[in-house]
């Protein structure tokens, strides 16, 4: 008889037990788990520490309003120091801990080497500053997105604007043999070929210097082109611009970062009216911005670091999706950040198929009377 | 058919943008036997000089043609003072030394004068004013052939004609093909050798800073820097077409100007220099002492 109680007993403890522990794994309990993971020590603690700080202010703000559908939001962070072997750990620790959600990582080498766990776990991720170009467009990563412009993002841009907004048909890509121009020249060629839009008439490099580039110029304009992406510098496209002009040609010039400069307007002056260049994106107008940073002084009494805005846009992001789908389920997570737009620091933001910020990154500028003023 | 003549007028433009500063360099080597690697320097220099006073002209208001003629006079004036200065300090002392010493001290004397002028001047890119004005009757075939591209092949051509001249049939002309054959034997005849040398310099920078204003206002833009690559490049075409002869430095700057722009024409502007170095590569094995250069005999 006692030991017959004694074994009810233990069998009720034990029902007890798978019971209570039960919830945990279904429902995800009654916190939403935010993760944050990146580097917060070494080296590289200047990249990753503002995300934190970015992370919990985010938090402390859903939380002061009741939190997500009655849920408060938790912060589990996690330090990779940016290795892409620690990462892995880090991303292991994060899922066995039971994160809904992963804000992170830093550094594209420890991203890629900690997204494959949180794909098996049905965990999405986003980064504020993994750049690397792979990332979203290998298709690898259904559950990753970033709020940074991915590396070839000004390319991207580039030809986006090009064939959409101009309707350019024959492109030419011209670069200076440099890497920064040509690497960029390279991304654009890719794009151009890729959309099937347009096509790639000329790509070619100039040397920097030269004396004069008639040659160039003339075979641009007897290939048809009507638009000339340029990759490089100021002293060059000022140069190809003001020939172009000489022998009366009206292609399109569209170029980079390297030539949206006042030097290049001073320099090639009125042979620099219309043309086109990328530039990072402006958001000192948007008053999220300000709020953020403005936050970030007063709790913290400093400026904000690296990728601060990109991880506040980020939070935002993912909170508001859990939020919108009324779950931490990967799929239903992913179609709102698809779906859903959201305001953020870096402007009104949703992400496309591939898991990049649509109409984050780059901006089109344009010459006008003078200055560079910026296209919509 | 339009292409190659495009092609073919802009080979002659850059060509004769070579020739204005070959022209300086194949004097100099014509009568010292130096290559005066400051020589780029001095066409820089005679750019900066015009861009200066061009701005400061068309403050006051000046006429653009007055502003091209006072610029042009101005730089060429200050250039040729720099080309005698740097004659005088780094090479007269240099006179009987082995032939490799002027040499270092004419590259000491190009980086000398670029960086003095980023220190005076600036680092930046400076945006020079369209001296050269669009002509009216130049507009049909603008697409072809700018108004700036046809000044620099007038003046290119004026400037080889009256070099030839002044060679062959002026008294300082005689005196510098003297001193050219003989140094030693000129100076026995009562030829002021040093002098002669002198004016070979003084009429080099000149021409050379005519050269600037020309193809700074032919480009638009200029800084401490374009004197070195125009510089290598004109002495390639010097090179290329006999170094020490004046026909030959306006023929093998011409060559150089056409293979360049060919070569970006029908292959491709990665390959520029490429063709360009083949060919002064090619033309040297067979012709040593290039298209027009007379083979050097050892005087015994």
């Amino acid at each position: 008889m006692r030991s017959g109680l004694k074994k009810k007993m233990f069998v009720a403890a034990v029902a007890l037990g798978f019971a209570m522990a039960l919830p945990a794994a279904g429902f995800a309990g009654d916190t939403i788990k935010l993760g944050v993971a990146g580097a917060q020590s070494g080296d590289l603690a200047s990249y990753g520490l503002p995300t934190v700080k970015a992370a919990e202010l985010v938090v402390a703000q859903y939380n002061a309003n009741g939190g997500i559908n009655g849920k408060k939001v938790e912060l589990l962070i996690e330090d990779d120091v940016c290795k892409p072997e620690v990462a892995t750990n880090t991303a292991t620790k994060l899922v066995t801990d039971g994160v809904d959600v992963v804000l992170g990582h830093i550094c594209s080498g420890a991203t890629k080497a900690a997204l494959p766990i949180y794909k098996e776990a049905g965990v999405v991720v986003m980064s504020p500053s993994a750049t690397n170009p792979g990332l979203t467009q290998s298709g690898d990563y259904p559950n990753f997105f970033r709020t940074i412009a991915s590396d070839d993002a000004q390319a991207k841009t580039e030809v986006d604007f090009a064939i959409n907004v101009i309707g350019a048909k024959k492109i030419a890509v011209i670069h200076d043999k440099g890497d920064y121009g040509k690497g960029l020249a390279e991304f654009a060629k890719k794009f151009i070929e890729n959309s099937g839009k347009a096509e790639v008439v000329l790509f070619e490099g100039v040397t920097p210097g030269a004396v004069d580039y008639t040659a160039i110029v003339q075979k641009i304009k007897r290939k048809g082109a009507d638009a000339v992406i340029f990759g490089g510098y100021h002293p060059e496209a000022s140069k190809i611009v003001s020939m172009m002009k000489k022998k009366r040609m009206k292609t399109t010039f569209i170029s980079d970062d390297g030539v949206k400069d006042d030097t290049f307007i001073k320099v090639a002056g009125k042979n620099a009216e219309g043309v086109y260049a990328s530039g990072p994106q402006d958001n000192s107008k948007n008053p999220l911005s300000t709020k953020a940073i403005a936050d970030h002084k007063k709790e913290y009494g400093e400026d904000p670091g690296a990728f601060y805005e990109n991880a506040y846009s980020a939070a935002l992001a993912l909170l508001n999706a859990i939020d919108k789908a009324d779950s931490t389920e990967m799929d239903a997570v992913v179609k709102a950040l698809r779906t859903e737009n959201v305001d953020t620091p870096v402007g009104k933001i949703h992400f496309d198929e591939n898991g990049d910020a649509v109409g984050v990154g780059f901006a089109m500028y344009q010459v006008q009377n003078g200055q560079y003023v910026e296209v919509k | 058919m339009d292409y190659f003549i495009e092609l073919f007028f802009g080979g002659l433009t850059r060509g004769s943008i070579y020739a204005l500063i070959a022209l300086g360099y194949t004097m100099v080597y014509g009568i010292i036997g130096l290559i005066n690697f400051a020589h780029g320097e001095i066409y820089m220099i005679g750019a900066f000089t015009s861009f200066i006073v061009a701005t400061v002209l068309s403050i006051y208001g000046f006429p653009l043609l007055a502003i091209v003629v006072i610029a042009g006079l101005a730089a060429a004036v200050w250039s040729s003072a720099y080309g005698y200065t740097v004659e005088k300090l780094a090479y007269r002392p240099l006179r009987n030394a082995p032939r490799l010493a002027p040499l270092i001290s004419a590259i000491g004397m190009s980086i000398f004068l670029q960086n003095y002028v980023l220190l005076a001047q600036t680092s930046d890119f400076l945006p020079f004013p369209a001296l050269i004005p669009e002509f009216e009757f130049m507009e049909p075939v603008a697409h072809i052939v700018g108004s700036s591209d046809l000044t620099i092949l007038v003046t290119t051509a004026f400037v080889m004609l009256g070099l030839t001249f002044l060679i062959k049939f002026t008294k300082i002309g005689k005196a510098m093909r003297a001193t050219a054959q003989d140094k030693t034997m000129a100076v026995l005849v009562g030829i002021n050798v040093d002098r002669v040398i002198s004016a070979t310099f003084v009429i080099g920078s000149a021409l050379a800073a005519i050269g600037g204003m020309l193809i700074a206002s032919h480009i638009g833009q200029i800084n401490f820097y374009i004197g070195f690559i125009a510089g290598i490049k004109a002495f390639t075409a010097a090179v290329l077409g006999g170094i020490g002869s004046i026909p030959g430095a306006v023929l093998g700057s011409l060559v150089l100007g056409l293979t360049e722009s060919f070569a970006t024409g029908y292959v491709s502007s990665d390959y520029e220099d490429v063709f360009a170095f083949s060919l002064l590569v090619l033309i040297l094995i067979f012709k040593p002492s290039g298209l027009l250069g007379k083979a050097e005999t050892k005087k015994v």
